[in-house]
């Protein structure tokens, strides 16, 4: 019954096994007039799928930043794009050193954001105050003002090290369960 | 022959540096003293109740025609019985030429603000009250330039401490970032022994002694 991968974690590479399966799914729409799918599976694979970042560029991270979105690295084959509004984006990516002065407007930035939302803190300024760790005007991290999902260590983390980290944010969301059972 | 035109040219303009150098202290012959400097550099030296004046002549003054203010700053020195320096540096673009005016004043001492002669001195003298607390009488907006709002204390004051008083964190009850008092699971550790600044002395006057030229510190004090 139905159409059951093998094995769910894997990607499914184009052939001749992706070909039956997507013939399978056809069938049964022709069939039956709807498929059946893990809403959990799906809703995971809608939210990693189109990460949209919101551009918080606070320091020389934000230029990393920038390279990765550029030809070069090419966020958008990820379906990551960036949004100037807060409103718009589901992942905030806080790039650079975070002053005490800055710390309550990146926060009303973070609160604006619609659920669901991931923080990624880049570089070692956000992460833990880094070279301004003792400071006075510096937070020491950014995860004492807003919860961070995933930290790209460096400084600043190159433009492959931060994509490495979307990554691992979209595995992350896609084993998390949307849906809470009791 | 080339070798002549070129001997000529410096010489001219040594000679033109000269005279520049000899109107301006002509000029200032009241107000302020020439410091020693490097580089030929013209350094000047006034009391603070001098110090306005100085720069209308300056700036006034048609032949030397110093119409821009290209940083105003300061300098804490602790061990000085006047505690702060006030540095002006000045630029004729007619002249191509600098000159640099040193003010010493005492913590608590009110400067006329500058701005009414040089519009650009508004936000460099905003820092200097927010990084050592020197009031500027008739500035049109003093406000703390830099630092967070409500901040207490002036941070380049060398009894200022490195990490400050307060940190940032956001209080989830009250659902606003919240103050509260430093807190640091490891204090702060400076290896270099031989900075002049933070170093241990003994051994920073040692081993500049035993190259036998550079002496640091200023001329008043320092010696520890």
């Amino acid at each position: 019954m139905g159409v059951i991968p093998s094995d769910l974690d894997k990607p499914i590479l184009p052939g001749k096994e992706q070909d039956k399966i997507l013939n399978a799914v056809s069938d049964e729409i022709v069939n039956r007039g709807f498929v059946i799918a893990s809403a959990d599976k799906l809703f995971n694979w809608a939210r990693s799928g189109s990460l949209w970042p919101m551009t918080f560029g606070l320091a020389c991270c934000a230029v990393e930043m920038m390279h990765s979105a550029a030809s070069r690295y090419d966020m958008d084959r990820y379906g990551m794009l960036f949004r100037p509004s807060p409103r718009q984006s589901d992942v905030m990516i806080v790039a650079g050193t975070l002053t005490n002065k800055m710390a309550p407007a990146l926060r009303r930035v973070y609160d604006q954001m619609p659920e669901p939302r991931w923080v990624l803190s880049m570089g070692s300024c956000a992460n833990g105050g880094g070279y301004y760790h003792y400071s006075y005007a510096v937070v020491r991290g950014c995860d004492r003002v807003v919860p961070v999902d995933v930290y790209v260590p460096g400084c600043p983390p190159t433009a492959e090290a931060l994509i490495y980290g979307l990554l691992q944010l979209q595995k992350k969301i896609r084993r998390t369960e949307t849906i809470s059972r009791k | 022959m080339n070798k002549e035109d070129t001997l000529d040219e410096n010489t001219s303009n040594i000679d033109e540096d000269f005279s520049f150098e000899r109107s301006v202290s002509k000029l200032l012959a009241n107000l302020a003293e020439r410091v020693q400097s490097i580089n030929g550099q013209l350094v000047y030296r006034c009391e603070l109740d001098k110090l306005f004046e100085t720069l209308v002549l300056l700036r006034n003054t048609e032949t030397l025609n110093f119409s821009q203010l290209t940083d105003l700053t300061a300098v804490d020195y602790p061990d000085r019985p006047k505690r702060f320096e006030l540095v002006y540096q000045l630029l004729s673009m007619e002249n191509n030429k600098r000159v640099r005016i040193i003010c010493s004043i005492d913590d608590g001492q009110i400067v006329p603000s500058v701005t009414s002669l040089y519009k650009s001195a508004e936000w460099p003298e905003r820092e200097v009250w927010d990084m050592y607390g020197l009031f500027f009488s008739d500035h049109p907006d003093l406000r703390r330039l830099l630092t967070d709002y409500g901040f207490e204390g002036h941070p380049l004051r060398k009894d200022f401490p490195l990490t400050g008083y307060v940190e940032v964190r956001y209080d989830d009850i009250e659902k606003r970032v919240a103050y509260q008092p430093v807190q640091l699971t490891q204090e702060y550790r400076d290896f270099d022994f031989l900075s002049p600044w933070e170093g241990d002395q003994e051994l920073v006057y040692s081993s500049l002694n035993r190259t036998g030229e550079v002496k640091i510190g200023s001329d008043e004090g320092g010696d520890k």
